[in-house]
């Protein structure tokens, strides 16, 4: 891989993060490992608590300090080393390099700016121009997600949810980074808009080329929009691959039993199988596999050892002990319905 | 935006929503408020009193020079407040006592507002050792009542506009530290702050762009009601001889020489004592409405 990590955009290298409180050590990302290239929409699906977020927030290197601490890891965005950089290059690289969309744009525009003020800072902290033309770039870029320019000097309270998004989308595309982190985009909005910002989204990311993290807990989004597929299980990615190598040749449990929590529209009468249990408490993980008290293949060694990564090609792989170099191929490990 | 109808409509929509500011949202919900508009018209009527002065009673002729032979005059259509000891106008003196009130309370307030809350600002804002060092620091003021340490800096700077001035300030400090600290604390943490920071926005900017801005409601709030406390102070240390010192008229100064003949011409203290009710319960009254139309839950 190690010449192909030329037109890596993002490149996580085992990553450990934890939250220190007096309480508790919480493990949030336990060996987290990302790779995307230029131009790529990778997934980045799990549950609550799984360390998603987390690993957006390292990535712009967001995390609350304290309670957060980076143990190690390496975390290279577009060749600067994120863990080594000061906050002087991080504000330069926030915003121009990498940008992030939050979940909530109801919370994550300032509610006493107008709109157009607050994505021509965008422009006046990283492009060093003056106001009018901020502005003048701004009412392009708010025509670009679909928002007339007029309704620029509007504040944020006067906007729909939808529209909140797009003026956050706006503010995120602003200084062109190659990399935007979208934090569950579309959790806070209802299923229409859900679908009209994702395509908008998809539309303007195709048409700048900048390489796109979709952190998400739906697996429809991740259908729609996404080119790789990382499955997040406790702080870890437990299978990787394409979009057609998650959906269809699915090899984890965990993977398996996502897909099985989902409603099945051919058959309205079939239950649903959710997984059992429930995430494990970060701060008290189970030993081995984290997986091992919810897994209905659960082995004796999935308790006291951590599975290795087998690979299927050369970006499918999966970390579960079900797997070795020759059954990984035809698969067969796990049922699926 | 292909066609000229469509964009004269957005031009109308925007003329008609644009104005919903939440400065604008604000007015509307204090509009509503009676006693808050009652407020605010007595203030108005007030500095409007202050400001005119001038017009309505000659400083030297009628506010301070003496006219024996009108002493304790009880109110009449001649003298309406009736006349102090000296055959002064009393109500030229409380319409000049405004003036001087006013504007001691108004320009203490404005200091202790800039310097205790860039301290609470960045005290909030910072957090860590900076947040301890300063608000121990408020603590140590805090810890002596403040009509107390505003007598204590006035005894100690000597009686003179300015001193009173910086008395009052220094003891109004803390109280704004804690507001802007408490408020921007609040603020800090919410997602725009993050999102603000995820554009590459530094510190500074996010503190005077982002977190300033949001954290404002209660301090507009506690400067009316502090402007109201300083009033009383200013009152309270003229009294007792180190506010503003005989001629000039104050309302304070004048409760204190009125008090020797409070029982044959009670109209001497009741005026300025009036005067002083007056305002702080005009300030108060628009306070407690800033309060509610502040509100971000009651919207």
């Amino acid at each position: 891989m190690s010449e192909d990590n030329k037109d890596l955009m993002l490149n996580i290298d085992s990553l450990y993060v934890e939250y220190r409180t007096d309480d508790a050590i919480v493990k949030a990302l336990n060996g987290m490992s990302l790779q995307i290239r230029h131009g790529e929409t990778h997934g980045l699906v799990g549950e609550t608590g799984a360390g998603k977020t987390t690993t957006g927030l390292a990535i712009m290197k967001l995390i609350p300090d304290p309670p957060g601490v980076v143990v190690s890891g390496d975390i290279q965005l577009n060749y600067l080393d994120v863990q080594k950089a000061t906050e002087k290059q991080m504000e330069h690289v926030r915003g121009s390099v990498v940008s992030m969309i939050f979940q909530d744009p109801m919370t994550s525009l300032n509610p006493v700016m107008v709109v157009e003020d607050q994505i021509a800072e965008v422009f006046e902290q990283h492009e060093k121009v003056n106001h009018a033309e901020a502005i003048k770039r701004t009412h392009e870029m708010l025509e670009l997600v679909g928002i007339p320019a007029e309704r620029g000097k509007e504040y944020p309270h006067q906007f729909s949810g939808g529209m909140k998004q797009r003026v956050v989308i706006a503010m995120a595309l602003a200084g062109s980074p190659g990399l935007i982190i979208a934090d569950e985009p579309t959790t806070a909005l209802d299923v229409t808009i859900q679908a009209q910002v994702l395509k908008m989204m998809k539309d303007l990311k195709d048409r700048l080329g900048t390489a796109m993290l979709m952190i998400t807990h739906d697996l429809g989004i991740v259908a729609e929009i996404c080119d790789k597929v990382s499955v997040v299980y406790a702080g870890r990615v437990i299978e990787h691959g394409t979009l057609e190598d998650i959906f269809d040749r699915t090899r984890h449990p965990y993977t398996e039993g996502l897909f099985n929590s989902l409603p099945n529209l051919r058959d309205r009468k079939a239950m649903l199988k959710p997984i059992k249990g429930l995430m494990p408490d970060p701060a008290n993980l189970p030993g081995g596999c984290p997986f091992h008290p919810r897994c209905n293949y659960v082995m004796d060694i999935c308790s006291t050892e951590r599975a290795p990564r087998v690979y299927r090609t050369e970006e499918h792989y999966v970390a579960c002990h079900l797997y070795n170099a020759d059954n990984i191929q035809q698969g067969g490990m796990i049922q699926r319905d | 935006m292909t066609t000229q109808a469509t964009t004269v409509d957005a031009a109308a929509l925007t003329k008609k929503y644009k104005k919903q500011s939440q400065f604008s949202e604000v007015w509307r919900r204090l509009r509503k408020n009676k006693a808050a508009m009652l407020g605010l018209a007595i203030m108005i009527l007030l500095v409007g009193l202050a400001l005119a002065a001038p017009l309505i009673y000659d400083y030297d002729g009628d506010v301070i020079s003496q006219n024996i032979k009108n002493r304790l005059q009880p109110p009449s259509a001649a003298h309406p407040f009736g006349t102090d000891e000296m055959g002064r106008e009393i109500l030229a003196r409380v319409i000049w006592g405004a003036r001087t009130s006013l504007s001691i309370g108004f320009t203490a307030v404005l200091f202790a507002l800039i310097v205790g809350g860039t301290l609470g600002a960045i005290s909030g804002f910072y957090g860590g050792i900076v947040d301890n060092v300063i608000m121990r620091i408020m603590d140590i003021f805090l810890a002596v009542p403040g009509t107390l340490l505003a007598i204590t800096i006035a005894a100690a700077l000597g009686p003179s506009t300015i001193n009173l001035i910086i008395a009052l300030s220094i003891s109004s400090v803390p109280g704004f530290a804690r507001i802007v600290r408490g408020s921007v604390l609040t603020v800090r943490d919410v997602e725009y702050i993050e999102a603000a920071k995820a554009i590459g926005a530094s510190n500074g900017r996010i503190l005077l762009q982002h977190v300033i801005p949001n954290s404002l409601a209660p301090v507009i709030v506690h400067t009316t009601l502090n402007v109201a406390t300083i009033i009383l102070t200013i009152a309270g240390l003229s009294f007792l001889g180190l506010g503003i010192s005989a001629p000039t008229p104050e309302w304070g100064a004048m409760l204190s020489s009125g008090r020797t003949y409070l029982r044959n011409a009670s109209y001497y203290t009741m005026f300025p004592g009036l005067a002083i009710m007056t305002t702080i319960l005009a300030l108060n009254l628009l306070g407690d409405g800033l309060r509610d139309a502040l509100d971000p839950r009651l919207k």
